[in-house]
């Protein structure tokens, strides 16, 4: 599904990513870990196209296709997904209008038929309280105003209404109390279907006692440096990420 | 003075009831004493007046204007009409609520032509206002709206000055003089349109607003002229004691537009409340002057301009608050926001204090920015393309002040007006359905 080779890039002129490989099948999930400054949301925004973000050498695809070729916004149709680890505020754009604008959007590039508003403001609303959110967040901004945990659900949100084939979520887990982890885990978990595939990124081993990954990743100096199942987790969780340079 | 004007001048007093011919005729005098502002004009200094180079003609009566291509709202309520400067009754609806007085300066009878005569022009400054004694000069006909104490007009009252773009520049002059009776409360929409028609109008407005105590009126002032139009003019309002003006303005470009809104507080406890959109593009020109004069002590103001700056056009924004020694707890806030979403896109912000109260609360600030390019990445990884996330953009910077106007149904004609500002195509702005 995705697979990243060797993949090299720069922001604002400071090698980030250097040299990083990564495959992902369908149905897999995967945790990306590491200590700060790593690279880890670095390569969250490069598969998504940030500007600024300059990938440098080496390819990622997504379904065969040149991934970093693409448009940012089709790269969301094909199937990506990124779950911002600061979700940005847009006052004076409703977040209805907003998820009807990127669901519409999306089901167009996808060949598929449009949803009726009503239809459409009935599933916005299951959702919404899927993920434990009250339904006036969808008459806000944008994240406008919205907690941490607030931002997070409503990432988990638009993840959940886009059904994306392949979703990075990036340190969805941080500024979490311990019940916010476990609906988004929840949230998380109710999406897998055996095809859909995830990337966490995260600091914490904390988001894996809830969402079991099946790889786990040591990602730093902008490379991967050690991979493993779940057991990694709990060993770096004990050990920490020193000495891990060296194995590189 | 300049001799563009020869014709209207000329026009306007044979055409005038007698009983203005006192206005009229100081008009004229001041007029022949104005120079036409310089680039060393300090408040004139953004302005180009090069769009007023033509000779203009007043406007013909029993004329057929064609209104086919003029979008402008409909609303349900009295509503007056004129079409290139000349009333249209088939256009217009008169029926009217009780305690309101809605009558054209050439209808009025005695006892109206008295309550005109004693209070036109007591609500502007002549000469602070350049083209104000142009309008005193050129006024052939003008709209009185009178709202009896204790009344409650439920319905928008709605003023059109539409124009078709004839070959010919035509020169109108719009007056609207507007009584609130004492602890009365009414909505006023004025509207200005005109065809996407390449014709030359120079609208001379005034609107003047006078609220007696405790009165509460809703206003506002729409200009949707695009094209060749010039617009200079502007809204002066008199606040009696616990008044409270509640006044939203919107400006899409043309050649020039220069509306100038002046608010005086005179009595204790008034209000006002001040909320503006201007949206210039292409070689556009829009300038809003506010002033808020505070003379009285407890009284609170309010101001809230965006403006969204596009092409090669200019927006100018001068917000002045004046505070006078008497003026103690004076509450003042101004805020002046400019998206600018092109290269060549200029704005000249400009907020001007003056306080001379030392028990005040007075707030203001000003920002120019671009689009945020965070905001629009954020968008464009949800899968809405960058067109697509422009339109949401631009029309969230506006939004919230376009939500606050009051009445439902000038909310709803300007929202998908609005949002095709910004659009070139109409599948951008299918998330506003």
């Amino acid at each position: 599904m995705l697979k990243i080779d060797n993949l090299h890039a720069r922001v604002e002129n400071e090698d980030i990513l250097r040299g990083l490989d990564l495959a992902v099948a369908p149905g897999e999930v995967h945790a990306i870990m590491g200590p700060n400054g790593s690279g880890k949301s670095t390569l969250g925004h490069v598969l998504a196209g940030r500007p600024g973000y300059r990938h440098t050498a080496g390819s990622a695809t997504l379904f065969g296709q040149d991934l970093l070729a693409l448009e940012t916004e089709e790269r969301a149709h094909l199937g990506l997904f990124l779950a911002f680890q600061y979700p940005v505020e847009i006052p004076g754009v409703s977040n209805m209008e907003f998820l009807k604008a990127a669901v519409d959007a999306t089901r167009e590039a996808r060949g598929e038929e449009a949803v009726d508003s009503v239809s459409f403001m009935k599933h916005a609303r299951e959702i919404c309280k899927k993920v434990d959110l009250d339904q006036g967040f969808l008459k806000r901004g944008v994240n406008e105003g919205f907690s941490g945990g607030e931002k997070k659900r409503n990432e988990l949100m638009q993840m959940m209404l886009l059904e994306p084939k392949l979703c990075i979520l990036d340190e969805t887990d941080s500024g979490l109390d311990i019940d916010a982890l476990q609906q988004v885990a929840e949230g998380i978990n109710s999406m897998r279907d055996g095809q859909r595939a995830f990337i966490l990124i995260t600091h914490y081993q904390r988001m894996l006692d809830y969402v079991e990954p099946d790889h786990v990743h040591v990602l730093t100096g902008g490379r991967i440096v050690r991979s493993g199942d779940k057991s990694l987790a709990l060993e770096l969780e004990k050990k920490g990420y020193t000495g891990l340079e060296e194995v590189a | 003075m300049a001799d563009f004007m020869q014709q209207p001048l000329r026009e306007a007093a044979k055409a005038a009831p007698g009983w203005l011919a006192g206005t009229l005729n100081r008009g004229q005098a001041a007029w022949r004493e104005t120079r036409l502002p310089t680039r060393k004009t300090e408040a004139w200094k953004y302005n180009d007046l090069g769009a007023l180079q033509h000779t203009f003609t007043a406007p013909t009566a029993g004329r057929a204007p064609a209104l086919e291509d003029v979008d402008y709202p409909r609303l349900d309520g009295p509503t007056l009409v004129f079409a290139d400067g000349v009333f249209c009754p088939e256009l217009s609806q008169l029926e009217l609520p009780a305690g309101v007085q809605l009558v054209r300066f050439a209808d009025a009878g005695a006892e109206q032509a008295q309550a005109i005569v004693e209070r036109l022009g007591t609500a502007v400054h002549h000469s602070r206002h350049l083209f104000a004694p142009l309008n005193d000069a050129t006024l052939a006909d003008g709209v009185y709206l009178e709202i009896a104490p204790d009344t409650v007009v439920e319905k928008p009252i709605h003023l059109m000055w539409l124009s078709s773009g004839r070959t010919e520049a035509l020169s109108v002059t719009q007056r609207l003089l507007v009584a609130v009776g004492a602890h009365s409360r009414a909505t006023v929409v004025e509207t200005f349109a005109n065809t996407a028609a390449d014709g030359v109008v120079f609208t001379n407005g005034i609107s003047e607003l006078l609220l007696s105590e405790g009165a509460s009126l809703n206003h506002n002032r729409l200009h949707l002229e695009g094209g060749r139009a010039v617009h200079i003019g502007g809204v002066h309002a008199l606040l009696a004691a616990n008044a409270n003006l509640d006044g939203f303005h919107l400006a899409l470009g043309s050649d020039l537009k220069r509306i100038d809104i002046v608010v005086q507080h005179e009595g204790q406890g008034a209000h006002c409340r001040l909320n503006g959109l201007y949206l210039p593009r292409g070689e556009e020109q829009v300038d809003y002057h506010t002033c808020i004069e505070h003379a009285v002590p407890d009284c609170t103001s309010e101001e809230n301009f965006r403006g969204i700056i596009g092409d090669e056009s200019r927006a100018i924004f001068n917000g002045r608050i004046h505070i006078h020694p008497d003026a103690q707890r004076t509450r003042a806030e101004l805020h002046n926001k400019n998206l600018l979403t092109s290269r060549e896109a200029e704005v000249n912000t400009k907020p001007e204090l003056e306080i001379y109260a030392d028990d005040v609360q007075c707030a203001h600030g000003a920002t120019v920015a671009q689009m945020d390019a965070t905001a629009l990445h954020y968008l464009r990884t949800r899968g809405i393309c960058r067109a697509e996330a422009e339109v949401m953009l631009s029309y969230g910077f506006i939004n919230e002040l376009v939500e606050d106007i009051p009445c439902e149904a000038l909310r709803d004609y300007l929202k998908p007006l609005l949002a095709r500002r910004f659009a070139r195509s109409p599948r951008l702005t299918r998330h506003l359905a």
